[in-house]
C-alpha cells in the first residue's frame, strides 16, 4: 500500500510537470494555430538561463525565478512570434512544422555552443528537504511540483474567462476574422499567446530540470510527453488536457513500480517501453480521435507553377550529376570525399520526402526510422553485399511503413506528423538499443553491395555508385509524377477535400505513396549504412530525422534537386549546418517552395531577360497545380516546381543544367 | 447603362463616410471585383443586391478592411484607408457584421458582449444597450452564444451595431435563413440605426426586406454595379433579372413602401 501511494504521488509530480508544458502547447496552438515543436526546447533553453542565474552568479532563487519567468521567457516567445510564426501563420503544416523545428534544432546548436556541455547540477528547491505524509517521505520539490501546476491551472482559468485580454483569445480560436471585426489586434492576440506559451514551457523546464540533470536532449524530448497530453485535449481543452496530464504521468509511474524486470521483462523492447508510454499513448490517442471535419475552407488559389522536368532534362542532369561525382571525387581529399559520400546517402534519404511531402503533402517525422530500419536489414541479410540486402531493407521499411500508414491514414496534416513522431520515438526507446538491432556494443558493420560479382570497395567508387542510385531514383521517381499517379498526389496536395468530392479514393494513394516513401528510405538508410559502413543504435533517431525534414523542405522539397543540395550541404558542413537552420527558417517564411526553386525562377527571368522573351514564358505544359496560398503569406509548399519545359528547347544555360539535375 | 446616373437620395450632400473609387479586388490571382464606384453619406443606407457570387461580399470586405483594394482607392470619412486594416478600422467607428453569424459561438452571451468593448464603449454600456433593445438576450447571458436560436445569435451579432455608436455600419446578408418576423425586427433596427446618423451598407439576396429601409440600390453582377437608383425607381425588368423575383413581386414592395 505504501508502496502504491509513493508511486501514485511520483506519477502525479510527473503528470504535474507535464500538464504545465502541455497546457503551454495548447494555449499557443489553439489562439496562433501554428504548433510549436519546440516547446520543449524553449523550456529546456529558459532552465539553463535560470541555471546561469541562480547557481553560476549565485542569485536568489524567488529573483532568478521572476526573471526567467516573467521576463526572459514571454519576451523571448513574442519576439520569436513577431520574427518567425507571424509570416506562416497561414502556410501549410509542413512549414509550420519545418519552422518550429528549425527553431528546436538551433535552440540545441545554441545551447551546447553557449553552455559548453559538462556536468551541472541545478539543486531541488529547498534541497532535498520534505515531509513524511504517513510513512511515505515527499519532498518540497514535489510539492512546489503539483502546486505550480494546480495555480497555473487555476491562474489560466481566471485568465482566459475574466480578462479582455483572455476572452479575446478563446474568441481567436472560435473566429479570428470575426476578433478583428470586432476591433480586437489579432496579431497582438497571438504574440500575447506565444508569450505566455513560452513562459509556461520555461516554468515545465526549470521544475523538471533537476530530476534530468539538466541534459539538452531528454529536457527538450520531455515535449513529445507533453504532446500526449495536449492531444487528450484535442489542442485545445486545457481541462482535459491536465487530466490527460495525469492520466499519462500515474501510468508511467506504475509501469516502472511494477512493470516485472525480470525474465522477457528484461528485453529492450519492453524495458524501453516503460519510458515510451507517452509516446505509445500519443500515437494510440491520435488513432482513436475523432477526425476534425475537412477543412476546404482555406482559401485556394491557383498558382501558376511549372510541372515535373521532362525525361530529357531528367537525363541530363542525372548524367551531369554522376560525371560531376565522377571529376570532383578524383580531386577531393578522402575525407571529403566521404563527407560527399554520406551527403549523397542522406541526399537519397531527402528525396524518399520528395513523393510524400513535395508532391503528396503529407509529412513523415521519421523518415531516419525507416532508414535504421534499412540499415537493420541490410545488415542482417546483405552479408558479403548481397543486392538482396537492399531489397530486404526496402521491404522491411516499406512493410512498416505501410503499417504504421494503414491506421494513420484517416489523420491529416498535424496529426499524421504527430503519429510518425510518436512512432520514432517509441523505436528511439524500443528498438534501435535493443541487442537484436545494432548488436551488443550498439553498432554493427554494414557492407557495401556487390553487384554482377563486382564489390564497390573503394570510397571513390562507393561514392559515384551513390550518385548513379539517386539519379536513377530520381529519374524513376520523375516519371511516376509524370503519370497518372503522380497527378493523383498533387491533386491530393491541392486539396483532400476536392478530391473527396471528386470520389478519388485517397486512401491507397496515401498508403501507397507511404510505403513507396518508407521503402526508399530504407534502402537509403543501407546505402547511408555503408558509406559510414558500421552503423550504431544511435545513427537514426527521431531528432535526426527533423533536420532532414528540414533541409529538404528549405532547399525543396518538391524537387530533387532540393534533395541532393540538402543532403550534400549537410554532408559537407554536418552539424554546422543545422546552426543555420532558424536562418533557414526566416527565409523559408518569405519563400515557402525553397531555396531551389527559388533559384530556378530567377534564373529562368535572367535567361528570359537575356534571349528577350517574357519572363516565365517558358513555364511548362504540364502545369497542372495548385498551391495553397493565403494572402499571398505562405503557399503550397514546393508546389511542383521545375525548370521550364522551354529550356528543353535548348535556351537552357549550363548552368542552370547543372543545377537542374533531375528536377521536378 | 443610362440607369446608372438616376436619382440620388435625398441627402446626397452629408458626408461621405464610406467610399470606393474604382475598386478592384480579388482572391490571389482571381479579380472578384471589376471597377466598384459607391458612396454611402451619413445617416443613408445602401442596399447592394444580385446573385449569388456577384461580388457583394467581396465589396464589404473592402470596406471593412478585410480585403485590401488592388487598385482604386477606399476612404472612410474622406481619409484614405486602403491597407488599413479591419481591426483598426473596426475601432475607428466601422462596424461589420460579417455573413453567417457574426458571434463566437464557444463564448457566453455576455463574453461576446464584452469583445464588443474594444471599440471603446464600456463593459456596462454594451450590456445595458444590447439587454434593453433586445430583453430575450438578458436571460440568457451565461448561455454560451452558439445554443441560442438563429435569430437570437443574429440579435447579439447586431447588438454590436448599438453598443460601438459607429460611423459606418456593414452587414452582410443578415436574414439569411432567419424568419420572416425576426428579419422585419432586425430591419427596424437598421431603421433605427440610420436615422441616427449612421452610415450603412447592407447585401442581401433576396431584396424585399431590404428594399423597405433602403434610401439607394446597387444592383451587382459578375463584380460590377451593373444599375443604381432608389427603391423606387429602380426598372422593373432589371431588377427582376438579376433578382430573380418577378417584378409584380418587387413592385408591391415598392407600392407598400410608398404607401408607408
Ligand atoms: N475566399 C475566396 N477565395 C476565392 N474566391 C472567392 C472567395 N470568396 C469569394 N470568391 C469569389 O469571388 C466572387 C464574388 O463572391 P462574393 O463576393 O462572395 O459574392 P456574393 O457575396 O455576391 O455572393 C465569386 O466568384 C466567388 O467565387
Ligand atoms: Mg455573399
Amino acid at each position: 500500500m505504501n508502496e502504491f501511494i509513493a508511486f501514485s504521488i511520483i506519477g502525479i509530480v510527473i503528470g504535474a510537470t507535464y500538464a504545465v508544458a502541455a497546457s503551454g502547447l495548447v494555449v499557443t496552438y489553439a489562439t496562433s494555430g501554428v504548433f510549436n515543436i519546440a516547446h520543449g526546447a524553449i523550456g529546456m533553453v529558459m532552465a539553463f538561463v535560470y541555471w546561469q542565474f541562480r547557481v553560476a552568479w549565485n542569485w536568489p532563487a524567488p529573483l532568478a525565478l521572476a526573471i526567467v519567468i516573467l521576463v526572459i521567457a514571454p519576451l523571448f516567445g513574442a519576439f520569436v512570434e513577431r520574427v518567425l510564426i507571424r509570416r506562416v501563420r497561414e502556410a501549410p503544416v509542413a512549414v509550420t512544422l519545418v519552422i518550429t523545428g528549425a527553431l528546436m534544432v538551433f535552440l540545441i546548436g545554441m545551447v551546447n555552443e553557449v553552455w559548453k556541455p559538462k556536468a551541472r547540477i541545478l539543486p531541488e528547491f529547498f534541497g532535498n528537504a520534505g515531509f513524511h505524509a504517513g510513512s511515505v517521505f515527499v519532498n518540497w520539490a514535489q510539492v512546489i511540483t503539483v502546486a505550480a501546476a494546480i495555480a497555473i491551472a487555476l491562474g489560466l482559468r481566471l485568465f482566459l474567462y475574466r480578462t479582455r485580454t483572455g476572452v479575446s483569445m478563446r474568441a481567436v480560436v472560435d473566429n479570428q476574422e470575426l476578433a478583428g471585426l470586432n476591433g480586437a489586434r489579432p496579431a497582438r492576440i497571438s504574440t500575447y499567446s506565444w508569450a505566455l506559451g513560452s513562459m509556461l514551457a520555461s516554468i515545465a523546464g526549470i521544475l523538471i530540470a533537476p530530476s534530468l540533470q539538466l541534459s539538452v536532449l531528454p529536457l527538450t524530448l520531455l515535449i513529445v510527453d507533453a504532446y500526449a497530453a495536449a492531444m487528450v485535449g484535442r489542442l485545445r481543452n486545457l481541462p482535459l488536457t491536465f487530466v490527460g496530464a495525469l492520466g499519462i504521468g500515474l501510468l508511467q509511474s506504475y509501469a516502472q513500480g511494477y512493470m516485472p524486470t525480470s525474465g522477457i521483462w528484461a528485453s529492450t523492447p519492453l524495458q524501453g517501453m516503460r519510458l515510451a508510454i507517452p509516446a505509445i499513448l500519443l500515437f494510440i490517442i491520435l488513432l482513436a480521435l475523432p477526425q476534425d471535419k475537412i477543412r476546404g475552407a482555406r482559401q485556394m488559389v491557383r498558382r501558376r507553377v511549372a510541372g515535373p522536368a521532362s525525361a530529357r532534362k531528367t537525363f541530363a542532369g542525372g548524367v551531369i550529376l554522376v560525371a560531376a561525382v565522377w571529376v570532383s571525387t578524383g580531386m577531393l581529399s578522402i575525407a571529403n570525399v566521404i563527407h560527399l559520400g554520406t551527403g549523397l546517402a542522406l541526399a537519397l534519404v531527402m528525396l524518399s520526402l520528395v513523393p510524400l511531402t513535395g508532391w503528396g503533402g503529407q509529412v513523415s517525422l521519421c523518415q531516419m526510422t525507416f532508414a535504421g530500419l534499412g540499415a537493420f536489414a541490410m545488415s542482417r541479410l546483405g552479408h558479403g553485399g548481397s543486392p538482396w540486402g537492399l531489397l530486404a531493407a526496402a521491404v522491411l521499411a516499406g512493410v512498416v511503413g505501410g503499417l504504421i500508414a494503414l491506421p494513420a491514414l484517416r489523420l491529416r496534416g498535424l496529426y499524421l506528423a504527430l503519429a510518425t513522431l510518436a512512432f520514432a520515438a517509441a523505436m528511439d526507446d524500443m528498438f534501435f538499443p535493443s541487442s537484436t538491432a545494432f548488436g551488443y556494443n550498439g553498432s554493427v558493420n554494414i557492407p557495401r553491395p556487390t553487384f554482377f560479382g563486382i564489390h564497390i570497395s573503394t570510397d571513390r567508387s562507393y561514392v559515384i555508385f551513390l550518385a548513379v542510385v539517386f539519379a536513377l531514383l530520381s529519374a524513376a521517381l520523375l516519371a511516376m509524377r509524370r503519370g497518372p499517379f503522380g497527378r493523383v498526389l498533387s491533386a491530393m496536395k491541392d486539396s483532400e477535400a476536392a478530391c473527396a468530392t471528386l470520389g478519388l479514393n485517397l486512401t491507397t494513394t496515401k498508403l501507397i505513396v507511404f510505403t513507396l516513401s518508407a521503402a526508399i528510405a530504407g534502402v537509403a538508410g543501407a546505402l547511408y549504412g555503408a558509406m559510414v559502413t558500421v552503423a550504431g543504435s544511435t545513427d537514426f533517431l527521431m531528432l535526426q530525422s527533423l533536420p532532414i525534414l528540414i533541409l529538404v523542405v528549405v532547399l525543396g522539397v518538391a524537387t530533387a534537386s532540393g534533395a541532393l543540395f540538402g543532403g550534400v550541404l549537410f554532408g559537407l558542413l554536418g552539424g554546422e549546418v543545422l546552426l543555420g537552420a532558424g536562418v533557414a527558417g526566416v527565409l523559408l517564411g518569405s519563400n515557402p517552395d525553397g531555396v531551389m526553386p527559388w533559384l530556378y525562377s530567377k534564373i529562368r527571368e535572367y535567361r528570359d531577360a537575356i534571349m528577350g522573351r517574357f519572363p516565365g514564358s517558358g513555364v511548362g505544359s504540364g502545369a497542372t497545380a495548385t498551391g495553397a496560398t493565403a494572402n499571398g503569406t505562405g503557399a503550397g509548399i514546393g508546389a511542383e516546381t521545375g525548370v521550364g519545359v522551354g529550356a528543353g528547347v535548348g535556351v537552357g544555360t549550363a548552368m542552370e543544367m547543372g543545377v537542374g539535375v533531375v528536377d521536378g | 447603362m443610362p440607369v446608372s446616373d438616376v436619382t440620388q437620395p435625398s441627402d446626397s450632400r452629408a458626408p461621405a463616410v464610406i467610399e470606393l473609387c474604382n475598386v478592384h479586388a480579388g482572391y490571389g490571382r482571381i479579380e472578384a471585383l471589376h471597377g466598384i464606384d459607391l458612396v454611402v453619406p451619413a445617416g443613408s443606407v445602401m442596399a447592394l443586391l444580385g446573385p449569388n457570387g456577384a461580388g457583394k461580399s467581396t465589396t464589404l470586405k473592402v470596406a471593412s478592411g478585410q480585403l485590401v483594394p488592388t487598385s482604386g482607392c477606399f476612404h472612410v470619412l474622406g481619409r484614405h484607408v486602403n491597407g488599413v486594416s479591419s481591426d483598426t478600422l473596426a475601432r475607428a467607428g466601422v462596424c461589420t457584421i460579417p455573413e453567417g453569424r457574426g458571434i463566437f459561438p464557444n463564448l457566453t452571451v455576455t463574453e461576446n458582449l464584452r469583445m464588443m468593448t474594444f471599440a471603446g464603449a464600456s463593459r456596462r454600456d454594451v450590456e445595458e444597450r444590447a439587454f434593453s433593445r433586445f430583453p430575450q438576450l438578458a436571460g440568457r447571458r451565461r448561455q454560451v452564444a452558439g445554443t441560442l436560436s438563429g435569430g437570437e445569435q443574429q440579435m447579439l451579432a447586431m447588438a454590436r451595431s448599438l453598443s460601438v455608436d459607429p460611423a459606418a455600419l456593414l452587414l452582410d446578408e443578415i436574414s439569411m435563413g432567419l424568419a420572416p418576423l425576426i428579419v422585419d425586427e432586425l430591419y427596424e433596427l437598421v431603421a433605427q440605426v440610420s436615422s441616427e446618423g449612421v452610415a450603412i451598407l447592407l447585401t442581401e439576396q433576396f431584396a424585399q426586406a431590404a428594399l423597405k429601409v433602403a434610401d439607394q440600390v446597387a444592383l451587382m453582377a459578375q463584380g460590377r454595379i451593373v444599375a443604381t437608383g432608389t427603391p423606387d425607381t429602380l426598372p422593373e425588368d432589371l431588377a427582376a433579372s438579376y433578382l430573380g423575383g418577378s417584378a409584380a413581386e418587387l413592385q408591391s414592395t415598392s407600392d407598400a413602401r410608398g404607401a408607408a
